[in-house]
C-alpha cells in the first residue's frame, strides 16, 4: 500500500470521525418556521401591498431626506446610501491599503535600505529593487532602482508588514490607480517617493498602522 | 413536487403533447458567461418542450491552480490565495488555512484573536448569505431584495474594512492569530451598523417570506431529501435544509463558538425555499454570535508572542537588533516558519459549508502540499439530480440557492 504522507511513518494519522445522520443532533438546534401556502398567502394581494408599503416607506423617507438637503436641512442623515462617486467620495477607513508611498527620511532622501525583505516576501514578486553602496559612507545601501509593478500587487500588504525600517507604507489611501498604459504602471522609485495631495494624502507623522499590533 | 392544480393540469397536457407528437430533443447550453450563472459555469440540459431530461455541469473556467500555488509560497503568503476561494467571505477561508497550519504547529491563539476572528468570520458569513439569498431572490425577479441586501452587505465590508484594510482580499489572519488589533473605532462602527444590517434582514423576511411569487417560484423545486444530500456530500445551508443538523461549529466546536449561543436552524424538504429559510436564520444567529463577541472579547495580544512564528512588534524591530534578526528570519527563504512534518486536517464552517484544509508538511518552509475542500464542488455536482425533470425556468432558482462561488468551486 502506498503511504498518503512521505514523511510519516503510519499511514493516514488522520483519524475522521464518523457520524451517523440519521442520529445526528446538536445543541441548541431549531426547525425552521414552516411555510405552507395559506389562504393568505393564496390571495396574493396583501402580501403585495405589504411589499409596497415597505418600498414605499424607504422611497418617501429618502425624498424627504433629500428635498431637507436641498433646503440645506438634516445634513447628518443620509438619503440614498449611493454616492454620486467622483464628487462625493465614501469616507474610507485609514487602516485601507491603498497605493504605495516610500516614506523619507528628514533630509528628503529615501528611507530605504535595499535590505529586499520586501521583494522577498512579496507574493506576486511585483517589487524589483537594484540595491546601489550609499555615496554617504555613513549610510549602508540604498535602492537605486525600486519598482512596484502594480499591475500585479495584489495589496496584501505583506511589503509593508515585512520592512525592518518603516520604508514603504500603503496609507496614501489612493485607489484609483489606472492608466492608459501598461508601462506607466510599473511605479518608479521617484513617483513612489512624491507627496501625495488632496484627499488621499496621509497624515503627517503617522505611525504605521501595523505598530497597532 | 409542488400539488397545486395549475402545475397538474400542466403536467397532464404536457403528457398528452409528448405523447401524440414526438418532439425532438433541444439542446441548450446555460452559460459559461450568463448572468445567472453566478461566475462562469456552463450547464448543459437537453429539453423535451420546457422539461429537463438530461444535464452536465462543466466547471473548471476560473481554475487559478491554487493547491499548486500554495506549495510555491512560505507558509505565511499562502493565506493571500486563500482570500480568493471564496470571495465573498474571505476571512473565513484566512481562519481556516490559519488553523490548520497552528495544529500542525501546536499552538494556540490568544484570546482576544479568536474572538476578533469568530467575530469577523460572522460577519463575513452574514455577507456571504446575504448575497446569496439578494441574488437569489434578484433572479426570480425580486430586484428590490437584491438592493437591500446589497446595500446591507456594503455596511459588512466596511466593517471588514475597517479591521482588516480591505474589503474582499482582506489577508485578515496570519499564523497563531491576526494582523493587526481591531481599530480603535471598531465597537462604535458594530453598533451603529449591525442593528442596520439586522433591519434589512427583517425586511427581507418581510417581502420574500410570504410573497406568493418567490413561494411558487422556490417551493418544491430542486429538493433534496437528507440521504441523498449525505451520499452527495453536503454540508452547510444545504445539508441543514434537508433536516440533517450537521454545523461544523456545533459538532466539532472549534475558536470559541463552544461558548457562543446560537441555534442551528434545521429545514425539511430541502428545497430552494427551505434553504433560503435557513440562511435567513442563520443570519439572524450570526448577528447574535457578533454580539456576544463583542461583548466578551479580552483585552490582550491578538497573536501568539514566539519569535518563530509571528512578526515581532515593530517597535521591537526598528530599536534592538534581535527583533531585527527575527524579522529577518521569518521573511527570508528558507528561513521562516518551519512546522513539524507531518499532516492535518482541519475544518470550519464556510459561508456554504465545511470548508477544510488538509495539510502536508515536509518540515519545510513551504507545504509540501495543501489540499482544500471547496464546500461549493459536492453541491454542484447535484445539479443534474436537482434539476432532473425541472422546467428550464427552474434551474435558476436551483442555482441560485446553491451559491456557488467560483473562486472556490474551481480553486
Ligand atoms: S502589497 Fe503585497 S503584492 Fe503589493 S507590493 Fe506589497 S507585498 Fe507585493
Ligand atoms: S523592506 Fe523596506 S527597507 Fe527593505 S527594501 Fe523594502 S522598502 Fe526598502
Amino acid at each position: 500500500m502506498v503511504s498518503a504522507c512521505p514523511f510519516f511513518e503510519n499511514q493516514y494519522s488522520i483519524k475522521m470521525p464518523t457520524i451517523d445522520y440519521k442520529k445526528l443532533s446538536v445543541p441548541y438546534q431549531t426547525s425552521v418556521q414552516k411555510v405552507e401556502m395559506g389562504l393568505w398567502e393564496k390571495l396574493y394581494y396583501p402580501e403585495v401591498t405589504r411589499g409596497l408599503l415597505i418600498t414605499s416607506g424607504h422611497f418617501v423617507r429618502n425624498m424627504m431626506i433629500h428635498a431637507a438637503h436641498m433646503f440645506g436641512l438634516a445634513k447628518n442623515q443620509r438619503g440614498a446610501v449611493t454616492y454620486q462617486y467622483p464628487e462625493e467620495r465614501r469616507p474610507i477607513h485609514r487602516r485601507l491599503r491603498g497605493r504605495h508611498r516610500l516614506t523619507k527620511k528628514p533630509d528628503g532622501s529615501e528611507r530605504c535600505t535595499a535590505c529586499l525583505l520586501c521583494e522577498t516576501v512579496c507574493p506576486t514578486h511585483c517589487i524589483y529593487i537594484v540595491p546601489e553602496e550609499h555615496p554617504d559612507p555613513t549610510v549602508e545601501k540604498h535602492p537605486r532602482q525600486y519598482e512596484i509593478d502594480i499591475l500585479r500587487c495584489c495589496f496584501c500588504g505583506y511589503c509593508v508588514e515585512a520592512c525592518p525600517c518603516d520604508a514603504i507604507r500603503m496609507d496614501t489611501q489612493v485607489q484609483e490607480l489606472s492608466n492608459w498604459d501598461r508601462t506607466r504602471m510599473v511605479y518608479n522609485k521617484e513617483y513612489l517617493m512624491r507627496d501625495v495631495a488632496g484627499p488621499g494624502a496621509p497624515p503627517k507623522d503617522d505611525p504605521p498602522i501595523w505598530w497597532l499590533k | 413536487m409542488n400539488t397545486n392544480t395549475e402545475e397538474k393540469t400542466f403536467t397532464r397536457v404536457a403528457e398528452v403533447i409528448e405523447e401524440d407528437v414526438p418532439v425532438e430533443e433541444m439542446f441548450l447550453n446555460l452559460g459559461p458567461s450568463h448572468p445567472s450563472m453566478h461566475g462562469i459555469v456552463r450547464i448543459m440540459v437537453r429539453l423535451s418542450g420546457e422539461r429537463i431530461v438530461w444535464s452536465d455541469v462543466e466547471i473548471g473556467y476560473l481554475h487559478r491552480a491554487f493547491e499548486k500555488s500554495v506549495e510555491n509560497c512560505t507558509w505565511n503568503t499562502a493565506i493571500v490565495y486563500t482570500d480568493r476561494l471564496n470571495y465573498v467571505s474571505p476571512i473565513i477561508n484566512n481562519v481556516g488555512y490559519c488553523m490548520a497550519v497552528e495544529k500542525l504547529l501546536g499552538i494556540t491563539v490568544p484570546e482576544r484573536g479568536e474572538y476578533a476572528r469568530t467575530a469577523l468570520s460572522e460577519i463575513s458569513r452574514i455577507a456571504d448569505h446575504l448575497t446569496a439569498v439578494g441574488a437569489a431572490a434578484m433572479e426570480v425577479g425580486a430586484f428590490t431584495a437584491f438592493l437591500y441586501t446589497m446595500k446591507a452587505r456594503e455596511w459588512l465590508y466596511e466593517l471588514i474594512e475597517a479591521a482588516c484594510g480591505a474589503r474582499v482580499t482582506t489577508n485578515f489572519a496570519r499564523i497563531g492569530g491576526i494582523c493587526a488589533d481591531l481599530p480603535y473605532d471598531f465597537m462604535d462602527m458594530c453598533a451603529l451598523r449591525l442593528p442596520e444590517v439586522e433591519k434589512v434582514v427583517v425586511e427581507l423576511d418581510k417581502l420574500l417570506t410570504r410573497n406568493r411569487i418567490f413561494i411558487d417560484r422556490m417551493q418544491g423545486v430542486g429538493s433534496v431529501d437528507a440521504e441523498h444530500a449525505v451520499a452527495f456530500g453536503f454540508t452547510g445551508p444545504l445539508l441543514r435544509a434537508s433536516g440533517v443538523p450537521y454545523d461544523v461549529r456545533r459538532v466539532t466546536p472549534y475558536s470559541v463558538y463552544d461558548r457562543m449561543e446560537f441555534t442551528v436552524p434545521v429545514g425539511t424538504t430541502g428545497d430552494c425555499f427551505d434553504r433560503y429559510l435557513v440562511r435567513l436564520e442563520e443570519m439572524r444567529q450570526s448577528l447574535l454570535i457578533v454580539d456576544q463577541c463583542l461583548k466578551q472579547i479580552p483585552a490582550g495580544p491578538v497573536c501568539v508572542d514566539d519569535p518563530r512564528i509571528s512578526l515581532p512588534k515593530k517597535q521591537d524591530v526598528y530599536t534592538n537588533i534581535e527583533g531585527l534578526m527575527n524579522q529577518f528570519k521569518l521573511v527570508m527563504h528558507n528561513h521562516g516558519i518551519q512546522p513539524p512534518p507531518g499532516e492535518v486536517y482541519v475544518s470550519v464552517e464556510g459561508g456554504n459549508g465545511e470548508l477544510g484544509f488538509y495539510i502536508v508538511s515536509d518540515g519545510k518552509d513551504r507545504p509540501y502540499k495543501c489540499r482544500c475542500r471547496p464546500p461549493c464542488f459536492p453541491l454542484v455536482q447535484a445539479i443534474p439530480y436537482m434539476i432532473q425533470d425541472h422546467m428550464v425556468a427552474d434551474v435558476v432558482p436551483v442555482f441560485g440557492s446553491l451559491n456557488m462561488i467560483g473562486g472556490e468551486l474551481d480553486r
